[in-house]
């Protein structure tokens, strides 16, 4: 008789739908919401805020944050528009090619874009050789020192640009390539010209996807972390390397949480505003246009050749070049200062595999890529065991789940260094423990699961199971044949999304990480962070290790990927 | 006025405009007719300077417009779908052309109130073009294209979205400020229901080619071809072998015609035959259907051949018909 009572009550809908969310929701509490409350307390508390230090050093680091930023969104417009015009306006050979080449270094992880762009013209970078040998011989200092042998403050812009371009080419191209091509047909036959078609017709029009790409490329620059700290160094004080400081160098946890709170309101007024823009750029986007023609006058054919050409440079050579310098021995290694020597050479990886005295770490420093993968597969089995429950609640969503849903999604608001701050308040010493990086690892990851099963649970229609079922298939037949198909697709891709985010995550790493259990890109940050070129070369080492692993998840995600298509 | 000369011009790598040549006069309405595909179209916004021939020339008033942009021409063109900014609300879209060559604001507003009356939409000015009917729509973009008062009028498929009833309406207003404007206009359409409505000429555009130039009234009467005849719908185009001279066997029966083509026997040819109350031959004919159509009845025979009667015989009589043969080579 109690068993059925109780039977009854798991059939209930309210019971079983709660049931689904348990997990995930205890989760969250515990490992996200309880450290939010712990830096929130920490934050709102006299001393912090009555602190005029406290605030001086949050108002400089917010408005460098900004500076920064601001600049860095101009830059990648610079170079962004006119790709967007490129990729929706005309046709021509290795055009997929080039822009599957420009969207590579978005899903980079940061320290190996950062190690490429360090690679290519930093200070032991491959041109830089070549930049000393032309200021010394042609006495050419200026121009070429800019270029070949720039401030890291310019590296760090110029990695914002490489980063995000991509955005400004799916968001503008796209909606570009939607706009209805009569609309200025008809302003230039009314008799507009091609500039005054463009000022009075088409940049009205796109004002909406301009404003969500600029909105969207200013807040991945506001939080932007491992490429500033790589390449620029703890001087340039944004609010998350300023996090990082009061967390770890300097360590003053009131002006750390009062930084990260200050950061996370910034990001969601960033989230909310952008949510309402690209509502916005979904109205317009009504039937698609194919405006996109071959170059036939001069000027197009000029315009298409010189920017193909400028993109390919652009987006190959640090990515090329991150290889190359970790095969190369480009300067005196054992201090023969004058004496530049080239050539190739394995000892960067062979060194790798050596435990030295002495060394960064306390174990051969290939044991960061085993720690790297342990996390990973670690960060998979958890994030899907939690998302697949709420990604099947949220399928057919209840109100109850319509409300809950934001709170699922709000961990991506909170930047890595912010969750990695959470953790040092909220557990303390208990941070020995490694399990802890992917429990944040998997917060990280678990937005990003969730929104990759969702659409694939929602979108097996109840009529293909009943139709399989009316056709004579057995309830395991059915999922077999209707619900498998789609799910293991979904699966295997939020898989290896959670995959990648594990390996190539460095902020909430580097703050709650022992250092004898180092990850690659925690490796990498120590390597670049020593000087000597044995240890630069050890950095480019494990940089290509997580660049071409990075790369092979996503080869698999875009295999998987291929019909439906991806918006951000 | 206009005049085009063997333009040519190929779409993906294959011809689609072999060999264009016409000319439109002052004040006349052509009517460019042919099949969705045929590259009509593109003739339009080639005469418009959006897109270029492969060779050729377009002239007009005798001077060549190649190096003439787009927005020098001087020319309207209005789209099937209209092609009205959405940002812009009725006023502003009318007032487009006017703005750009910066005519003073009160002469724009009393030009775009004329034109609204015209086009039977006064008051409309602060309207969102996006919440418009379609025929609204329509109209607002001839009152757009007409604001400048271009040299030429060009409109592609301009009724193809809207139903039938408000087609009939928007060609008898169309046709009307057309003849009063004088302004010569160039009509495309796959519908040969319009084309007869509006054109004072019709061209037949087929495979890359003008294989008919012609009035309504000519082409309706002597087709020529049995292209044209079937694109039209004249009547019954049927194939025959000719076994003597001015004789032409059919599946309906051997029919003698004067043809000035001049077969040589055993030629196949395509006749077009349609019924006649009086003369002409006589053929017996199966009755397989029958469906009302408004005044009289279409009579669907053995063979597929299809007569229009006052009287609707039986299904499965057989009947006698007086039809007319002509030639079509």
């Amino acid at each position: 008789m109690r068993r059925k009572k109780i039977l009854r009550a798991f059939a209930s809908p309210w019971v079983s739908r709660s049931l689904l969310w348990i997990l995930t929701l205890l989760f969250l509490l515990s490992f996200f919401f309880y450290p939010l409350a712990k830096i929130l307390n920490l934050t709102f508390n006299f001393s912090t805020l009555a602190n005029l230090e406290n605030l001086l050093v949050a108002y400089h680091s917010l408005l460098f944050t900004f500076y920064q930023a601001t600049l860095s969104t101009i830059l990648t417009f610079i170079l962004g528009i006119p790709s967007a015009i490129l990729f929706s306006r005309f046709n021509f050979r290795g055009k997929s090619i080039l822009r599957a080449l420009t969207a590579v270094p978005f899903m980079l992880p940061t320290v190996v874009v950062a190690a490429a762009f360090n690679a290519l013209i930093g200070q032991r970078g491959l041109f830089f050789p070549l930049s000393s040998f032309l200021s010394t011989t042609f006495h050419f200092p200026l121009s070429t020192d800019f270029i070949l042998h720039p401030s890291p403050f310019i590296l760090i812009l110029t990695a914002h640009v490489f980063y995000n371009t991509t955005i400004i080419i799916r968001i503008v191209g796209n909606a570009l390539s939607r706009l209805d091509p009569k609309l200025e047909q008809s302003a230039r036959v009314l008799g507009a010209d091609s500039f005054q078609a463009w000022r009075r017709i088409i940049l009205p029009l796109l004002r909406p996807s301009l404003l969500a790409a600029a909105l969207l490329v200013f807040m991945f620059d506001f939080t932007s972390f491992g490429v500033i700290l790589l390449l620029g160094g703890s001087q340039f004080a944004t609010l998350e390397v300023e996090i990082y400081i009061r967390a770890l160098k300097l360590p003053n946890l009131n002006l750390a949480a009062l930084l990260s709170v200050i950061q996370l309101a910034f990001t969601l007024i960033f989230s909310v505003l952008y949510t309402r823009i690209i509502s916005q750029v979904n109205t317009q986007t009504a039937p698609r246009f194919s405006a996109a023609k071959p170059a036939k006058t001069i000027k197009e054919k000029i315009f298409v050749v010189s920017l193909c050409l400028l993109l390919s440079a652009f987006f190959l050579l640090p990515l090329l070049s991150l290889p190359i310098r970790s095969v190369t021995r480009l300067e005196a290694d054992r201090g023969q200062r004058e004496e530049i020597q080239y050539g190739f050479t394995t000892d960067y990886y062979e060194e790798l595999f050596i435990n030295r005295r002495g060394s960064l770490f306390y174990v051969p420093p290939i044991q960061a890529a085993a720690n790297s993968l342990e996390y990973a597969g670690v960060t998979v089995l958890l994030s899907l065991a939690l998302g697949y429950p709420a990604a099947y609640a949220l399928a057919k969503p209840t109100r109850l789940e319509k409300f809950l849903d934001p709170f699922i999604m709000l961990p991506l608001g909170a930047s890595a260094v912010m969750l990695g701050l959470g953790f040092i308040l909220s557990f303390g010493r208990a941070l020995a423990s490694p399990f802890f990086v992917p429990i944040a690892h998997s917060l990280i990851a678990l937005p990003f699961v969730i929104r990759t099963l969702q659409p694939a649970l929602a979108s097996i229609p109840e009529r293909l199971r009943q139709a399989a079922a009316t056709l004579g298939a057995s309830p395991f037949r059915v999922w077999q044949t209707v619900d498998f198909p789609i799910l293991s697709r979904a699966t295997l891709s939020a898989a290896t999304f959670a995959f990648t985010v594990s390996l190539g995550e460095f902020g909430a790493t580097l703050l709650i990480t022992r250092p004898e259990y180092p990850t690659i890109p925690i490796a990498i940050q120590r390597f670049l962070s020593q000087p000597g070129g044995l240890n630069y070369g050890q950095a480019m080492a494990m940089a290509t290790v997580l660049m071409v692993l990075t790369t092979l998840a996503i080869l698999i995600i875009e295999k998987l990927r291929l019909s439906d298509s991806g918006e951000f | 006025m206009l005049e085009l000369r063997n333009l040519v011009k190929a779409y993906e790598g294959k011809p689609l405009l072999r060999d264009i040549t016409f000319t439109v006069a002052e004040g006349e309405t052509v009517c460019l007719l042919g099949a969705s595909g045929s590259g009509k179209s593109t003739i339009l916004k080639m005469i418009a300077g959006l897109d270029f021939p492969e060779s050729g020339h377009i002239l007009f008033n005798g001077i060549d417009l190649a190096q003439t942009p787009p927005h020098l021409r001087d020319f309207g063109l209005v789209f099937q779908d209209y092609g009205l900014f959405p940002h812009l609300n009725v006023f502003d879209n009318v007032a487009f052309g006017l703005k750009i060559r910066n005519l003073p604001t009160d002469k724009i507003q009393q030009r775009v109130a004329a034109l609204l009356e015209q086009v039977n939409l006064t008051g409309f000015e602060k309207r969102k073009v996006t919440d418009l009917s379609g025929g609204e729509q329509q109209r607002i973009a001839l009152a757009r294209a007409l604001a400048p008062q271009p040299r030429l009028l060009m409109f592609d498929e301009p009724l193809g979205a809207l139903d039938r009833a408000l087609k009939e309406d928007l060609l008898n207003e169309l046709r009307g400020i057309l003849h009063k404007t004088n302004i010569p206009a160039i009509y495309v359409t796959h519908d040969q229901e319009e084309a007869f409505a509006i054109a004072d000429r019709i061209l037949v555009l087929h495979e890359g080619v003008i294989i008919r130039d012609g009035t309504p009234d000519e082409l309706w009467r002597d087709p020529q071809s049995a292209v044209v005849a079937k694109f039209l719908g004249v009547g019954n185009v049927i194939g025959g072998e000719v076994i003597a001279e001015n004789e032409v066997k059919t599946e309906f029966g051997t029919f003698s015609l004067t043809c000035k083509h001049k077969h040589g026997i055993g030629k196949k040819v395509s006749v077009l035959l349609n019924a006649k109350e009086n003369g002409g031959d006589e053929i017996q004919l199966t009755v397989e259907d029958v469906l009302f159509k408004r005044d009289q009845f279409e009579v669907k025979g053995r063979g597929g051949l299809i007569i229009h009667m006052k009287d609707a015989p039986k299904v499965g009589e057989v009947i006698t018909v007086r039809v007319q043969v002509q030639c079509l080579a």
